[in-house]
Protein backbone atom coordinates (compact mmCIF):
# COMPACT_ATOMS: atom_id res chain seq x y z
CA UNK A 1 0.00 0.00 0.00
CA UNK A 2 0.97 3.60 -0.53
CA UNK A 3 2.95 5.02 2.25
CA UNK A 4 1.02 7.91 3.90
CA UNK A 5 2.30 10.72 5.95
CA UNK A 6 1.46 11.57 9.23
CA UNK A 7 1.44 14.50 11.65
CA UNK A 8 3.10 13.24 15.04
CA UNK A 9 1.73 15.65 16.44
CA UNK A 10 -2.42 15.09 15.86
CA UNK A 11 -4.65 12.93 16.63
CA UNK A 12 -7.33 11.07 14.48
CA UNK A 13 -10.63 9.85 14.06
CA UNK A 14 -11.61 6.61 12.30
CA UNK A 15 -13.03 8.85 10.11
CA UNK A 16 -10.02 10.32 8.92
CA UNK A 17 -9.94 13.93 10.24
CA UNK A 18 -6.62 14.97 11.80
CA UNK A 19 -6.87 17.15 14.89
CA UNK A 20 -3.90 19.32 16.50
CA UNK A 21 -4.03 21.44 19.51
CA UNK A 22 -2.25 24.71 19.20
CA UNK A 23 -2.85 27.27 21.88
CA UNK A 24 -6.03 25.47 23.17
CA UNK A 25 -7.68 25.19 20.22
CA UNK A 26 -8.78 22.14 18.04
CA UNK A 27 -7.36 22.32 14.65
CA UNK A 28 -8.93 20.15 12.42
CA UNK A 29 -8.11 18.46 8.64
CA UNK A 30 -7.76 15.61 6.99
CA UNK A 31 -5.18 12.67 6.68
CA UNK A 32 -3.19 12.19 4.13
CA UNK A 33 -4.66 8.80 3.70
CA UNK A 34 -7.71 10.57 3.41
CA UNK A 35 -6.95 12.92 0.53
CA UNK A 36 -5.11 10.28 -1.35
CA UNK A 37 -8.38 7.98 -0.85
CA UNK A 38 -10.30 11.01 -2.21
CA UNK A 39 -8.47 11.51 -5.18
CA UNK A 40 -8.28 14.92 -6.42
CA UNK A 41 -10.57 17.73 -4.23
CA UNK A 42 -12.99 20.09 -6.13
CA UNK A 43 -15.20 21.34 -3.20
CA UNK A 44 -14.88 22.21 0.47
CA UNK A 45 -18.11 23.34 2.51
CA UNK A 46 -17.57 24.70 5.85
CA UNK A 47 -19.54 24.87 8.83
CA UNK A 48 -19.96 29.12 10.04
CA UNK A 49 -18.24 30.43 12.35
CA UNK A 50 -19.74 30.54 15.88
CA UNK A 51 -21.71 27.42 15.54
CA UNK A 52 -21.63 25.13 18.48
CA UNK A 53 -20.43 21.84 17.20
CA UNK A 54 -20.67 18.10 19.43
CA UNK A 55 -18.16 15.88 18.72
CA UNK A 56 -18.55 13.11 16.15
CA UNK A 57 -21.18 15.31 14.13
CA UNK A 58 -21.01 15.94 10.85
CA UNK A 59 -20.20 19.82 9.86
CA UNK A 60 -18.42 20.35 6.87
CA UNK A 61 -17.90 18.46 3.48
CA UNK A 62 -15.49 17.62 1.01
CA UNK A 63 -16.21 16.71 -2.39
CA UNK A 64 -13.86 15.01 -5.05
CA UNK A 65 -13.90 14.00 -8.35
CA UNK A 66 -14.85 10.49 -7.05
CA UNK A 67 -17.09 11.05 -3.99
CA UNK A 68 -18.48 13.66 -1.53
CA UNK A 69 -17.85 12.82 2.18
CA UNK A 70 -18.51 14.51 5.30
CA UNK A 71 -16.42 15.66 7.29
CA UNK A 72 -17.18 15.05 11.20
CA UNK A 73 -16.17 17.48 14.19
CA UNK A 74 -13.59 15.11 15.96
CA UNK A 75 -14.53 17.21 19.31
CA UNK A 76 -16.95 19.19 20.93
CA UNK A 77 -16.89 23.08 21.30
CA UNK A 78 -17.27 26.03 18.83
CA UNK A 79 -16.43 26.77 15.37
CA UNK A 80 -13.72 29.67 15.93
CA UNK A 81 -12.44 29.98 12.74
CA UNK A 82 -13.02 28.45 8.86
CA UNK A 83 -9.79 28.03 6.70
CA UNK A 84 -11.83 30.19 3.26
CA UNK A 85 -8.59 29.28 1.24
CA UNK A 86 -9.87 25.89 0.56
CA UNK A 87 -13.04 27.64 -1.20
CA UNK A 88 -11.22 28.93 -4.05
CA UNK A 89 -8.13 26.22 -3.47
CA UNK A 90 -9.23 22.84 -2.64
CA UNK A 91 -6.53 21.26 -3.81
CA UNK A 92 -4.73 22.35 -1.29
CA UNK A 93 -6.29 19.42 0.47
CA UNK A 94 -4.68 17.10 -1.71
CA UNK A 95 -0.93 18.87 -1.68
CA UNK A 96 -0.56 19.57 2.03
CA UNK A 97 -2.97 17.56 4.06
CA UNK A 98 -1.73 18.31 7.12
CA UNK A 99 -1.40 22.39 6.73
CA UNK A 100 -4.83 22.35 5.11
CA UNK A 101 -7.24 22.45 7.80
CA UNK A 102 -10.95 23.20 7.79
CA UNK A 103 -11.93 24.46 10.84
CA UNK A 104 -10.81 25.51 14.23
CA UNK A 105 -12.58 24.74 17.30
CA UNK A 106 -13.09 26.44 20.46
CA UNK A 107 -13.13 23.43 22.75
CA UNK A 108 -15.42 22.52 25.70
CA UNK A 109 -14.59 21.03 29.20
CA UNK A 110 -14.59 17.41 27.71
CA UNK A 111 -11.52 18.12 25.08
CA UNK A 112 -8.93 15.69 27.14
CA UNK A 113 -11.24 13.11 26.96
CA UNK A 114 -12.61 13.37 23.56
CA UNK A 115 -8.82 13.03 22.39
CA UNK A 116 -8.04 10.20 24.57
CA UNK A 117 -10.99 8.43 22.33
CA UNK A 118 -8.65 9.19 19.50
CA UNK A 119 -6.03 7.59 18.01
CA UNK A 120 -2.09 8.49 18.42
CA UNK A 121 -0.61 8.55 14.71
CA UNK A 122 0.94 4.71 15.03
CA UNK A 123 -2.40 3.72 16.27
CA UNK A 124 -4.10 5.46 13.11
CA UNK A 125 -1.25 4.04 10.44
CA UNK A 126 -1.88 0.52 11.61
CA UNK A 127 -5.56 1.51 11.40
CA UNK A 128 -5.39 2.22 7.72
CA UNK A 129 -3.30 -0.51 6.96
CA UNK A 130 -5.56 -2.96 8.13
CA UNK A 131 -8.48 -1.36 6.38
CA UNK A 132 -6.89 -1.18 3.50
CA UNK A 133 -8.29 -3.72 0.42
CA UNK B 1 -13.23 -9.54 -12.24
CA UNK B 2 -11.32 -9.86 -15.73
CA UNK B 3 -7.81 -8.52 -16.95
CA UNK B 4 -6.70 -6.72 -19.72
CA UNK B 5 -3.36 -7.61 -21.37
CA UNK B 6 -1.98 -4.47 -19.33
CA UNK B 7 -2.92 -4.74 -16.28
CA UNK B 8 0.14 -5.67 -14.21
CA UNK B 9 1.19 -2.66 -16.63
CA UNK B 10 -1.18 -0.48 -14.52
CA UNK B 11 -0.16 -2.02 -11.30
CA UNK B 12 3.92 -1.39 -11.95
CA UNK B 13 2.66 2.55 -12.68
CA UNK B 14 0.66 3.02 -9.57
CA UNK B 15 -2.95 2.85 -11.22
CA UNK B 16 -5.70 2.15 -9.09
CA UNK B 17 -7.87 -1.12 -10.10
CA UNK B 18 -11.46 -0.80 -10.08
CA UNK B 19 -14.13 -3.14 -10.75
CA UNK B 20 -15.55 -1.36 -14.09
CA UNK B 21 -18.37 -3.60 -16.19
CA UNK B 22 -16.34 -6.42 -14.59
CA UNK B 23 -13.11 -5.55 -15.96
CA UNK B 24 -10.01 -4.55 -13.51
CA UNK B 25 -9.10 -1.45 -14.91
CA UNK B 26 -7.26 1.83 -13.57
CA UNK B 27 -9.42 4.96 -12.79
CA UNK B 28 -6.57 6.68 -12.26
CA UNK B 29 -2.68 6.80 -11.81
CA UNK B 30 -0.20 8.67 -9.61
CA UNK B 31 -0.75 11.57 -11.18
CA UNK B 32 -4.81 12.06 -10.31
CA UNK B 33 -7.40 12.65 -12.61
CA UNK B 34 -7.03 16.31 -13.10
CA UNK B 35 -3.72 16.17 -14.94
CA UNK B 36 -4.67 13.23 -16.74
CA UNK B 37 -7.82 14.84 -18.46
CA UNK B 38 -5.89 18.07 -19.05
CA UNK B 39 -2.56 16.39 -20.67
CA UNK B 40 -5.29 15.22 -23.45
CA UNK B 41 -6.30 18.47 -23.79
CA UNK B 42 -3.32 20.50 -24.21
CA UNK B 43 -0.82 17.56 -25.15
CA UNK B 44 -1.91 13.94 -25.07
CA UNK B 45 -3.02 10.48 -23.14
CA UNK B 46 -3.04 6.58 -23.43
CA UNK B 47 -6.33 4.57 -22.48
CA UNK B 48 -6.40 1.18 -22.16
CA UNK B 49 -9.83 0.34 -23.57
CA UNK B 50 -9.56 -2.80 -23.71
CA UNK B 51 -12.33 -3.62 -21.87
CA UNK B 52 -14.47 -2.63 -24.69
CA UNK B 53 -16.01 -5.36 -27.14
CA UNK B 54 -15.43 -5.77 -30.36
CA UNK B 55 -17.22 -8.31 -32.83
CA UNK B 56 -16.65 -9.27 -36.93
CA UNK B 57 -19.15 -9.03 -39.23
CA UNK B 58 -18.84 -10.99 -42.80
CA UNK B 59 -21.04 -12.73 -45.10
CA UNK B 60 -22.85 -12.18 -48.10
CA UNK B 61 -25.81 -10.52 -46.48
CA UNK B 62 -23.59 -8.50 -44.20
CA UNK B 63 -24.28 -5.24 -45.27
CA UNK B 64 -28.25 -5.94 -45.51
CA UNK B 65 -28.26 -6.86 -41.75
CA UNK B 66 -26.39 -4.06 -40.26
CA UNK B 67 -28.30 -1.44 -42.26
CA UNK B 68 -31.28 -3.41 -40.56
CA UNK B 69 -29.83 -3.94 -37.54
CA UNK B 70 -28.55 -0.11 -36.83
CA UNK B 71 -29.53 3.50 -37.54
CA UNK B 72 -26.34 4.75 -39.70
CA UNK B 73 -27.03 4.53 -43.85
CA UNK B 74 -23.79 2.53 -43.98
CA UNK B 75 -24.33 2.10 -47.37
CA UNK B 76 -22.67 5.58 -47.59
CA UNK B 77 -19.58 4.24 -46.28
CA UNK B 78 -16.82 3.08 -48.09
CA UNK B 79 -13.69 0.99 -47.13
CA UNK B 80 -11.20 2.29 -44.08
CA UNK B 81 -14.48 4.79 -42.64
CA UNK B 82 -15.81 4.61 -39.32
CA UNK B 83 -19.42 5.80 -37.95
CA UNK B 84 -21.24 6.52 -34.45
CA UNK B 85 -24.24 4.95 -34.41
CA UNK B 86 -27.19 2.88 -32.17
CA UNK B 87 -28.61 -0.32 -31.96
CA UNK B 88 -32.16 0.30 -31.08
CA UNK B 89 -35.50 -2.10 -29.40
CA UNK B 90 -38.43 -2.15 -31.69
CA UNK B 91 -39.85 0.71 -29.44
CA UNK B 92 -36.79 3.41 -29.73
CA UNK B 93 -35.19 3.28 -26.67
CA UNK B 94 -31.66 2.19 -27.01
CA UNK B 95 -29.69 -1.44 -26.89
CA UNK B 96 -26.04 0.50 -27.15
CA UNK B 97 -24.50 3.23 -28.80
CA UNK B 98 -21.49 1.54 -31.28
CA UNK B 99 -18.82 2.23 -33.41
CA UNK B 100 -18.89 0.91 -36.67
CA UNK B 101 -15.48 0.40 -39.13
CA UNK B 102 -15.98 -0.58 -42.71
CA UNK B 103 -12.83 -2.67 -43.69
CA UNK B 104 -12.16 -4.55 -46.94
CA UNK B 105 -15.28 -7.69 -46.91
CA UNK B 106 -15.86 -7.03 -43.10
CA UNK B 107 -17.05 -4.70 -40.32
CA UNK B 108 -16.37 -3.98 -37.39
CA UNK B 109 -18.19 -3.14 -34.63
CA UNK B 110 -17.31 -1.74 -31.00
CA UNK B 111 -19.68 -2.20 -28.17
CA UNK B 112 -19.79 -0.62 -24.18
CA UNK B 113 -18.03 -3.40 -22.12
CA UNK B 114 -21.35 -3.70 -20.12
CA UNK B 115 -23.68 -4.53 -22.90
CA UNK B 116 -21.25 -6.71 -25.12
CA UNK B 117 -23.35 -10.11 -23.87
CA UNK B 118 -26.24 -8.13 -24.08
CA UNK B 119 -25.40 -6.84 -27.46
CA UNK B 120 -24.58 -9.93 -29.47
CA UNK B 121 -27.03 -11.96 -28.42
CA UNK B 122 -29.50 -9.06 -29.64
CA UNK B 123 -27.62 -9.18 -32.99
CA UNK B 124 -27.84 -13.01 -32.91
CA UNK B 125 -31.46 -12.73 -32.34
CA UNK B 126 -31.77 -10.23 -35.71
CA UNK B 127 -29.71 -12.85 -37.86
CA UNK B 128 -32.19 -15.06 -38.69
CA UNK B 129 -32.61 -15.28 -42.26
CA UNK B 130 -29.69 -13.51 -42.99
CA UNK B 131 -26.26 -14.75 -44.43
CA UNK B 132 -23.84 -14.08 -41.90
CA UNK B 133 -20.88 -14.73 -39.69
CA UNK B 134 -20.80 -12.69 -36.48
CA UNK B 135 -17.73 -13.62 -34.30
CA UNK B 136 -16.98 -11.95 -31.07
CA UNK B 137 -13.56 -11.34 -31.03
CA UNK B 138 -13.19 -8.82 -27.84
CA UNK B 139 -10.99 -11.60 -25.81
CA UNK B 140 -8.37 -11.80 -28.50
CA UNK B 141 -8.51 -8.24 -28.63
CA UNK B 142 -6.41 -5.27 -27.03
CA UNK B 143 -7.44 -1.41 -27.48
CA UNK B 144 -5.79 1.17 -27.12
CA UNK B 145 -6.95 4.90 -27.06
CA UNK B 146 -3.83 7.93 -27.97
CA UNK B 147 -6.12 11.18 -27.86
CA UNK B 148 -4.35 15.06 -27.66
CA UNK B 149 -3.26 17.24 -30.22
CA UNK B 150 -0.16 15.35 -30.26
CA UNK B 151 -1.46 12.02 -30.63
CA UNK B 152 -0.72 12.28 -34.47
CA UNK B 153 3.00 13.47 -33.55
CA UNK B 154 3.95 10.59 -31.93
CA UNK B 155 2.29 8.18 -32.98
CA UNK B 156 3.82 8.96 -36.26
CA UNK B 157 7.30 8.07 -34.81
CA UNK B 158 5.56 4.39 -34.92
CA UNK B 159 4.58 4.17 -38.42
CA UNK B 160 5.61 4.87 -42.20
CA UNK B 161 2.08 5.73 -42.74
CA UNK B 162 1.54 9.56 -43.28
CA UNK B 163 -0.77 10.10 -40.79
CA UNK B 164 -1.49 13.83 -41.74
CA UNK B 165 -4.02 12.49 -44.64
CA UNK B 166 -5.48 10.92 -42.56
CA UNK B 167 -9.21 12.47 -41.15
CA UNK B 168 -11.32 12.10 -38.25
CA UNK B 169 -13.28 8.86 -38.72
CA UNK B 170 -11.36 6.78 -41.11
CA UNK B 171 -9.07 3.68 -40.56
CA UNK B 172 -5.34 2.21 -41.69
CA UNK B 173 -3.91 -1.16 -41.28
CA UNK B 174 -0.97 -0.59 -40.15
CA UNK B 175 2.09 -1.78 -38.18
CA UNK B 176 2.66 0.50 -35.15
CA UNK B 177 6.41 -0.49 -33.76
CA UNK B 178 6.25 -3.10 -35.97
CA UNK B 179 3.37 -4.83 -35.25
CA UNK B 180 0.08 -5.26 -36.82
CA UNK B 181 -2.39 -3.07 -35.87
CA UNK B 182 -5.77 -1.31 -37.47
CA UNK B 183 -5.54 2.38 -36.64
CA UNK B 184 -8.48 4.43 -36.47
CA UNK B 185 -8.71 8.14 -36.56
CA UNK B 186 -11.53 8.17 -33.65
CA UNK B 187 -11.97 8.17 -29.64
CA UNK B 188 -14.32 9.54 -27.11
CA UNK B 189 -12.92 12.17 -25.60
CA UNK B 190 -13.73 15.16 -27.43
CA UNK B 191 -10.13 15.38 -28.69
CA UNK B 192 -7.99 14.69 -32.21
CA UNK B 193 -6.52 11.40 -31.88
CA UNK B 194 -6.57 7.31 -32.54
CA UNK B 195 -7.70 4.20 -31.29
CA UNK B 196 -6.13 1.34 -32.16
CA UNK B 197 -6.72 -2.21 -32.23
CA UNK B 198 -4.44 -5.07 -31.94
CA UNK B 199 -3.61 -8.96 -31.35
CA UNK B 200 -3.55 -8.79 -27.08
CA UNK B 201 -0.57 -10.42 -26.98
CA UNK B 202 1.12 -7.43 -28.53
CA UNK B 203 -0.47 -5.10 -26.49
CA UNK B 204 2.18 -4.31 -23.04
CA UNK B 205 4.73 -3.71 -26.11
CA UNK B 206 2.67 -1.07 -28.11
CA UNK B 207 1.79 0.82 -24.73
CA UNK B 208 5.11 0.83 -23.66
CA UNK B 209 6.34 1.98 -27.23
CA UNK B 210 3.74 5.11 -27.17
CA UNK B 211 4.91 6.13 -23.93
CA UNK B 212 8.27 6.35 -24.70
CA UNK B 213 7.30 8.01 -27.94
CA UNK B 214 5.33 10.70 -26.24
CA UNK B 215 8.12 11.21 -22.98
CA UNK B 216 9.04 14.51 -24.87
CA UNK B 217 5.38 15.67 -25.80
CA UNK B 218 3.69 15.19 -22.07
CA UNK B 219 1.84 12.18 -22.84
CA UNK B 220 -0.01 10.51 -19.82
CA UNK B 221 -1.44 7.23 -19.11
CA UNK B 222 -5.22 8.00 -18.24
CA UNK B 223 -7.50 6.24 -16.31
CA UNK B 224 -11.18 5.42 -16.30
CA UNK B 225 -12.07 9.00 -14.34
CA UNK B 226 -10.22 11.28 -17.10
CA UNK B 227 -12.04 8.85 -19.75
CA UNK B 228 -15.22 10.22 -18.21
CA UNK B 229 -14.57 13.63 -17.44
CA UNK B 230 -13.19 14.08 -20.98
CA UNK B 231 -16.49 12.21 -22.92
CA UNK B 232 -18.78 14.63 -20.09
CA UNK B 233 -17.24 17.84 -21.52
CA UNK B 234 -17.67 17.43 -25.32
CA UNK B 235 -21.30 16.21 -23.93
CA UNK B 236 -21.05 12.60 -25.62
CA UNK B 237 -23.13 10.19 -24.53
CA UNK B 238 -22.28 7.10 -21.67
CA UNK B 239 -24.27 4.12 -21.66
CA UNK B 240 -25.67 3.69 -18.34
CA UNK B 241 -26.08 7.16 -17.36
CA UNK B 242 -27.40 9.52 -20.18
CA UNK B 243 -28.54 7.07 -22.34
CA UNK B 244 -30.13 3.76 -21.60
CA UNK B 245 -32.89 1.03 -22.51
CA UNK B 246 -35.20 3.78 -20.59
CA UNK B 247 -34.23 6.66 -23.38
CA UNK B 248 -34.38 7.32 -27.35
CA UNK B 249 -31.90 9.01 -28.98
CA UNK B 250 -34.05 12.49 -30.41
CA UNK B 251 -34.29 12.91 -25.91
CA UNK B 252 -30.82 12.65 -26.08
CA UNK B 253 -29.92 14.65 -28.66
CA UNK B 254 -28.36 12.11 -30.52
CA UNK B 255 -30.64 12.82 -33.93
CA UNK B 256 -27.86 13.75 -35.85
CA UNK B 257 -26.57 10.14 -35.92
CA UNK B 258 -29.85 8.87 -37.64
CA UNK B 259 -30.20 8.13 -41.35
CA UNK B 260 -34.00 8.13 -41.32
CA UNK B 261 -34.14 7.06 -45.32
CA UNK B 262 -32.93 3.68 -44.16
CA UNK B 263 -35.00 1.00 -42.52
CA UNK B 264 -33.85 -0.16 -39.49
CA UNK B 265 -35.14 -2.19 -35.99
CA UNK B 266 -37.11 1.05 -33.60
CA UNK B 267 -37.69 3.30 -36.80
CA UNK B 268 -41.25 3.32 -36.90
CA UNK B 269 -41.43 4.66 -32.89
CA UNK B 270 -38.61 7.26 -33.65
CA UNK B 271 -40.58 8.72 -36.13
CA UNK B 272 -43.24 8.90 -34.06
CA UNK B 273 -40.85 10.40 -31.04
CA UNK B 274 -39.68 12.83 -33.97
CA UNK B 275 -43.00 14.02 -35.61
CA UNK B 276 -44.79 14.73 -31.97
CA UNK B 277 -41.28 15.71 -30.50
CA UNK B 278 -39.76 14.23 -27.56
CA UNK B 279 -40.97 14.86 -24.41
CA UNK B 280 -37.87 15.39 -22.18
CA UNK B 281 -34.23 16.82 -23.46
CA UNK B 282 -30.96 16.15 -22.66
CA UNK B 283 -29.40 19.59 -21.64
CA UNK B 284 -26.00 20.82 -20.32
CA UNK B 285 -26.25 23.43 -17.48
CA UNK B 286 -23.66 25.24 -15.21
CA UNK B 287 -23.94 25.89 -11.28
CA UNK B 288 -25.19 29.38 -10.00
CA UNK B 289 -24.10 28.40 -6.77
CA UNK B 290 -21.19 26.89 -5.52
CA UNK B 291 -22.02 23.11 -5.03
CA UNK B 292 -20.83 19.63 -7.05
CA UNK B 293 -23.87 18.58 -9.20
CA UNK B 294 -23.48 14.49 -8.95
CA UNK B 295 -25.57 11.85 -10.94
CA UNK B 296 -28.75 10.73 -10.09
CA UNK B 297 -29.79 14.40 -7.92
CA UNK B 298 -32.97 15.56 -8.59
CA UNK B 299 -33.55 18.67 -10.72
CA UNK B 300 -36.18 21.33 -9.90
CA UNK B 301 -38.21 24.15 -11.45
CA UNK B 302 -39.81 26.80 -9.55
CA UNK B 303 -39.91 23.84 -6.02
CA UNK B 304 -41.22 21.10 -8.15
CA UNK B 305 -39.14 18.02 -9.26
CA UNK B 306 -38.97 17.80 -12.77
CA UNK B 307 -35.82 16.15 -13.72
CA UNK B 308 -32.70 14.73 -12.86
CA UNK B 309 -28.62 14.49 -13.23
CA UNK B 310 -26.94 11.66 -15.81
CA UNK B 311 -23.61 13.11 -15.12
CA UNK B 312 -22.26 16.55 -12.97
CA UNK B 313 -18.62 17.18 -12.28
CA UNK B 314 -16.31 19.79 -12.04
CA UNK B 315 -14.97 20.06 -15.19
CA UNK B 316 -11.47 20.63 -15.37
CA UNK B 317 -11.36 22.50 -18.18
CA UNK B 318 -13.89 25.29 -18.05
CA UNK B 319 -13.00 24.95 -13.86
CA UNK B 320 -16.67 24.76 -12.66
CA UNK B 321 -19.55 23.03 -11.50
CA UNK B 322 -20.98 22.13 -15.05
CA UNK B 323 -23.62 18.74 -15.31
CA UNK B 324 -25.95 17.34 -18.06
CA UNK B 325 -29.77 16.30 -17.17
CA UNK B 326 -33.30 15.40 -18.62
CA UNK B 327 -35.73 17.98 -18.08
CA UNK B 328 -39.37 18.23 -19.69
CA UNK B 329 -38.96 20.44 -23.04
CA UNK B 330 -40.86 23.52 -21.95
CA UNK B 331 -37.70 24.27 -19.24
CA UNK B 332 -34.71 23.52 -21.72
CA UNK B 333 -34.40 27.47 -22.88
CA UNK B 334 -30.94 28.54 -22.89
CA UNK B 335 -30.51 30.56 -19.63
CA UNK B 336 -33.58 28.61 -18.20
CA UNK B 337 -32.89 29.00 -14.06
CA UNK B 338 -33.59 25.35 -12.57
CA UNK B 339 -32.61 24.00 -9.04
CA UNK B 340 -30.12 20.96 -8.48
CA UNK B 341 -30.99 18.74 -5.13
CA UNK B 342 -27.92 18.87 -3.11
CA UNK B 343 -27.99 17.10 0.12
CA UNK B 344 -31.66 18.49 0.59
CA UNK B 345 -30.99 21.73 -0.73
CA UNK B 346 -31.98 23.47 -3.91
CA UNK B 347 -28.90 24.78 -5.32
CA UNK B 348 -29.60 27.49 -8.28
CA UNK B 349 -27.80 26.54 -11.90
CA UNK B 350 -29.19 27.74 -15.58
CA UNK B 351 -29.43 25.64 -18.33
CA UNK B 352 -26.42 26.61 -21.01
CA UNK B 353 -25.42 25.58 -24.77
CA UNK B 354 -23.85 22.35 -25.62
CA UNK B 355 -21.59 20.64 -25.99
CA UNK B 356 -19.53 22.72 -23.12
CA UNK B 357 -16.38 21.82 -24.55
CA UNK B 358 -16.07 22.48 -28.76
CA UNK B 359 -14.81 19.30 -29.87
CA UNK B 360 -11.32 19.68 -31.97
CA UNK B 361 -11.05 16.93 -34.34
CA UNK B 362 -9.11 17.08 -37.64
Amino acid sequence: MADYKLDQNAKYAESHEWVRVEDGVAVVGVSDAAQDQLSDVVYVDLPDVGREVKAGEAIAVVESVKAAEDILAPVSGTIAAINDALIDTPELVNGQPYQAWFFKITPTAALDSELAALMEPSAYAAFVDANAH
Amino acid sequence: MQKTPLYETHLALGGRIVDFAGWALPVQYPTGPTTEHQAVRNAAGLFDISHMGQFELKGADAELFLQYVQVWDIAQMADYEAHYSLLLYTDGTIVDDIFIYRLPARWLIVVNASNRAKDLAWLQAHALGFEIELTDISDQTCMLALQGPKAEAILQKLTTVDLAQMTTRTAVETTLAGLPTLVGRTGYTGEDGFELYLANGDGVALWESLLQAGGAEGILPCGLAARDSLRFEACMPLYGHEIDANTNPLEARLGWAISWETEFIGRAALLKTKLEGPTRLLIAFEMVDRAVPREHYEIGVAGQIVGHVTTGMKSPTLDQFVGMGYLPRQFTKLGTVIEIMVRGQAKAAKVVKRPLYQPKYK
